[in-house]
């Protein structure tokens, strides 16, 4: 089946750059927050950035939230989350306030560690990957570098559904999969051929 | 390990790629296409595009954004590298416009010393990330001194001070750059960061001055600077960044992230 990723537009977030990625490797993209094209699409993308609870108020305002879950849970539609996208993923985040979060992946987004680096970390940084034989880390190792741009982290006990962990002042969640649900701290559009291969993999192995 | 970065900038006169000298002499060095094109087959850990076009008048300025806005357009439809754009931000919807067409931070300068709120306000609009102030400084009888609109004004405030309501406005990143270094060869003057060391609680980019890469390797060295950025350097050879990045390896500088060629695996 030919893929279709809709890049979820509820106003937060690079849409253009994740669009620019997914077409560079000759898949059909588009961005959108209408409901016949979070339908048709194989694939979901969930884009953030700024704060948690500014993309939580966006996302009420933006969409139809039933319909995504809709998808995601009863039709089990691969959904990826980038950055806050994945941090809203979670059940609450504390940025600013403690605001509810879509409560998809059981735990909280907390202010990471501030000595002896200062935060927000920015730049380039590796995994420690947890879960080797995960379809999503095809030909990704952890000499591959990712970008992150982030002051907080998603924090977790359930330790199966962290894929892979970074190290920044502490050790924290990089990457979370529940099923069909897979969430990414790091930028992988702007991560060049690392991140669009760990895109690729999305695609092309969670079906 | 997190790395630093190595970071080229271009610097953009009517959307030509110029080298500077002490923010006065440009000298078109070419098309800004051919060049990116070389950085991005080596993988360049970000770049900053500045638009220093002096506008004749509101009309004018209007038609620079609008050209400016399509090149990013242009840029980030084949190259998937995070990048900086800066130059006559004043406007919430400029931002926005620019973040839409595929820049990820925006670089205020000029306008952020006339309204330190707007710092704020772009900050809760867009997230810290996304806001880095720019900060231009000239050595005044032993003073480091803020200058604005393209180093023509000083506006006689101590760089130290200017740094302390930054932060406290909440921008995300700062990208210092010498006005007396710039285009000088001479390297970076790290006196600018005696009185900022204890101040600085984010990411620092260090610019101005830089005629070797060895200079970069001192400043990788230094605690409180957490990106090197330079211009004209850049622009001099071809591969320039697997140049210097190949140095400092050699060099056992182990903070950095190694060249590497894109390859889509």
């Amino acid at each position: 089946m030919k893929k279709k990723i809709c890049i979820v537009n509820y106003g937060c977030g690079n849409t253009k750059s994740i669009e620019n990625a997914l077409k560079f490797l000759g898949y059909n993209a588009f961005i959108s927050n209408q409901v016949k094209d979070i339908k048709k699409s194989t694939h979901l993308i969930l884009p953030g950035v700024g704060s948690f609870s500014n993309a939580m108020a966006k996302i009420k305002l933006n969409l139809n939230l039933k319909i995504i879950e809709k998808e995601v849970f009863e039709k089990n539609k691969p959904i990826l989350g980038i950055c806050v996208g994945m941090q809203i993923m979670s059940s609450y985040g504390f940025e600013f306030k403690k605001t509810k979060g879509l409560n998809w992946i059981d735990g909280s987004v907390v202010k990471m560690k501030n000595k002896p680096n200062i935060v927000p970390e920015v730049g380039w940084n590796n995994l420690t990957i947890h879960l080797k034989k995960n379809k999503l880390f095809e030909k990704i190792d952890e000499s591959d570098y990712f970008y992150f741009v982030h002051s907080f982290n998603f924090k977790t006990l359930k330790k199966k559904e962290i894929l892979a962990s970074t190290n920044y002042n502490d050790k924290y969640t990089s990457i979370i999969n529940k099923k069909n649900i897979v969430g990414v701290q790091f930028h992988p559009e702007k991560s060049q051929s690392s991140g669009l291969r760990l895109l690729k993999n999305f695609v092309e192995n969670f079906k | 390990m997190k790395k630093k970065r190595i970071i080229p900038v271009f610097l953009l006169n009517n959307l030509q790629l110029v080298q500077s000298r002490n923010f006065k002499c440009f000298e078109s060095i070419g098309n800004p296409f051919l060049s990116l094109k070389r950085f991005s087959e080596w993988m360049v850990d970000e770049l900053i595009y500045l638009n220093i076009t002096r506008v004749k008048n509101s009309e004018h300025e209007k038609k620079e954004i609008k050209n400016f806005t399509k090149l990013i357009q242009e840029i980030s439809k084949y190259n998937f590298i995070p990048i900086t754009i800066g130059g006559k931000i004043k406007e919430l919807k400029q931002i926005y416009n620019y973040l839409e067409n595929g820049a990820d931070k925006i670089a205020i300068n000029s306008f952020a010393y006339k309204k330190p709120k707007f710092i704020n306000k772009a900050a809760k609009e867009f997230g810290s990330q996304c806001i880095v102030v720019s900060i231009d400084v000239k050595k005044i009888k032993k003073e480091y001194k803020v200058f604005i609109d393209n180093g023509s004004t000083n506006t006689n405030m101590n760089l130290h001070t200017w740094v302390d309501i930054v932060q406290s406005e909440g921008a995300g990143e700062i990208l210092i750059n010498s006005i007396d270094r710039d285009g000088s060869k001479t390297g970076y003057d790290f006196k600018i960061l005696e009185k900022l060391k204890k101040k600085i609680k984010i990411p620092l980019i260090f610019c101005g001055g830089v005629g070797h890469w060895k200079d970069f390797k001192k400043a990788l060295c230094r605690k409180e600077i957490d990106a090197v950025a330079a211009a004209n350097i850049f622009h001099h050879f071809d591969q320039s960044d697997y140049l210097a990045k190949d140095y400092l390896i050699n060099q056992n500088i182990k903070n950095i992230r190694p060249p590497k060629f894109f390859d889509l695996k």
